[in-house]
């Protein structure tokens, strides 16, 4: 069973959010390392773009292909976590210590739209249930 | 039952009362009768196998091409000598039945053979990565104009004038469907513009500056001096050139190239009227996951031998999908396996030594056409590697139509193309042609009426 912390908000995408002084932290979940498995790279979006919740601005790309990492909220990328690009393996040890994407959040309010840790546990049970 | 015709009268009796229908007439009634054509064209009515292809050879016996007839005609396919070992190797069924491989690690030499391909594409260019080929020198330049433009973001491509022309009308095709713009750098001395192009850089929205060296007019341009001004304005280089030339000239890469595309024809591969040849492109590692088409990786299988897979496929379109910076997921895979045998035959000395032989032979050429007071030189000053213009006294069309009639195939007319070069003929001299040969084009060309 994926882990899911419970301090944090998740997306139907499988990607996560954490507010940190303000700032929103942003990553992908150990689900979805698991379903991608070995993480050979990952693309960057550049620092001060704008984005919109549910846009795309990142890709995972795994041994099984390239996956598109969708903003949980709008806002402003403010950095990018450089340790992935010499080391993506990190995302598969730890998908939720190693975070994409820091995030000036346009509007905080944004976030109680988001699945919390109950909700996306159910997403979870129920693609489990339909992929058998 | 002829073996064109795949269905006889009978199948076509059986078919038409399957589905229920009369005749083909009532098949096709749907047709407005206006659109339908009612009778066959004129057309000979047929011959057996023997008598086309003696019909056949009686027409190709009409073409007057360059095993018959010294040529000193370039202008981006060109005559240079082909081992024939290398023939005698391509043609082994292994490889002329090979296509990119779409189950590729069961075809462990093809990929072997795209493997040594890119290495030698990355060792002569100087560039870290190259792909498995592409098309054509148009359509590799082209990739590279919009693999650019992704990378910066950016949507502007400029080029030199002195590009080879059928490959500005594919990058004009390109920026066409990309939505790019695109900008062209004046070449008035033979090489691109140094003002103008700080001209066409200052905007600061330029994505790259394609540069050709040696140039559609056998200039050689100084890439150096060039990367310093594009990377100054945020831009990338794309240097197209010639596998063949870079035995001879400094690779790209040394010299700062983003991108190093180009047509490999010249290496291992037949003029044959056009092609088909393939295109090369090559990028450093910050390039490397937007580069088009397929890329040939060495690794170890599970008993730790020596193995061949495709490797970052994950760029490509059949993942990738409409994100994808290429369509393409091809690769002349005959043309590329002719190359790594002709390279291999040559080994870095005998490339050298092709290239010195060529540069030799133009020198004495361009000299001794100078001697006969009937041409100057375009550029003088210039370094230029197996092609360069002359502006001729009589019109091109005269004067090549004085060569033929002599039996040798002369220059390209750039006047159509280029106005600002009056009786402009751009002559290329290749390893190929001989003292004689080029005794005898003075003699004709040189000539007086």
């Amino acid at each position: 069973m994926a882990k899911i912390p419970q301090d944090l908000r998740y997306t139907k995408d499988h990607e996560w959010i954490r507010m940190e002084d303000g700032v929103g932290v942003v990553g992908i979940t150990d689900y979805a390392q698991h379903a991608m498995g070995d993480v050979v790279y990952v693309e960057f979006p550049e620092k001060g773009r704008k984005v919109r919740a549910g846009e795309d601005f990142a890709v995972v790309e795994s041994v099984k292909g390239a996956n598109d990492v969708f903003s949980p909220v709008s806002g402003t990328v403010l950095e990018v976590n450089d340790t992935l690009e010499e080391s993506p393996e990190l995302l598969n040890q730890d998908a939720y210590a190693n975070w994409l994407v820091r995030l000036e959040v346009a509007d905080p309010g944004e976030l109680d739209s988001l699945l919390d840790h109950a909700a996306y546990a159910a997403l979870l049970e129920e693609l489990e249930a339909e992929n058998g | 039952m002829s073996r064109y015709t795949p269905a006889t009268a009978e199948d076509r009796r059986r078919m038409l009362e399957y589905i229920g229908v009369g005749s083909i007439d009532d098949l096709y009634s749907g047709i407005p009768a206006g659109v339908r054509q009612k009778d066959l064209p004129d057309i000979p009515k047929a011959l057996s196998e023997p008598e086309v292809i003696r019909d056949l050879r009686e027409l190709a016996g009409a073409n007057r091409n360059i095993d018959d007839l010294p040529c000193f005609l370039g202008a981006g396919i060109y005559d240079h000598f082909i081992p024939a070992a290398v023939d005698s190797i391509i043609s082994r069924g292994e490889f002329t039945t090979c296509y990119t491989p779409y189950q590729p690690e069961v075809s462990q030499g093809t990929l072997q053979a795209i493997f040594q391909y890119q290495t030698m594409v990355c060792e002569l260019t100087g560039m870290e990565v190259s792909n498995a080929s592409m098309y054509d020198g148009a359509s590799a330049t082209a990739e590279a104009a919009v693999l650019a433009a992704s990378a910066t973001k950016r949507k502007k491509i400029l080029w030199g004038r002195n590009v080879n022309p059928q490959t500005k009308e594919v990058l004009r095709t390109y920026c066409w469907s990309r939505g790019l713009e695109h900008g062209e750098v004046p070449a008035a001395g033979g090489t691109i513009d140094r003002e103008a192009l700080d001209g066409a850089l200052s905007a600061g929205d330029a994505a790259a500056l394609v540069v050709q060296s040696p140039s559609f007019f056998g200039t050689v341009e100084d890439i150096k001096a060039l990367a310093e001004k594009v990377h100054g304005a945020g831009a990338l280089l794309i240097v197209v050139t010639d596998l063949l030339a870079l035995g001879t000239l400094e690779a790209p890469g040394a010299l700062g190239a983003d991108i190093v595309a180009g047509d490999g024809q010249t290496v291992g591969n037949p003029a044959s009227f056009g092609g088909p040849a393939f295109g090369f492109i090559a990028v450093n590692k910050p390039l490397m996951r937007k580069m088009p088409g397929r890329i040939c990786g060495q690794t170890v299988d599970s008993r730790g031998r020596r193995a061949f897979v495709l490797t970052l496929q994950a760029r490509e379109q059949h993942i990738r999908r409409e994100k994808a910076t290429s369509n393409i997921c091809s690769n002349q895979n005959l043309c590329i396996v002719a190359a790594s045998v002709y390279l291999s035959l040559l080994g870095p000395q005998g490339l050298a030594e092709v290239g010195g032989q060529i540069m030799a032979k133009t020198e004495y050429a361009l000299g001794r056409l100078e001697k006969s007071g009937k041409f100057r030189r375009a550029f003088p000053g210039v370094p230029c590697f197996r092609e360069a213009v002359l502006l001729s006294e009589r019109p091109v069309k005269e004067l090549n139509r004085r060569l033929l009639d002599a039996g040798i195939i002369g220059g390209y007319s750039l006047e159509p193309l280029y106005p600002e070069l009056e009786n402009g003929w751009l002559l290329a001299v290749t390893e190929n042609r001989t003292k004689q040969e080029i005794d005898r084009l003075v003699a004709v060309a040189g000539g007086d009426a």
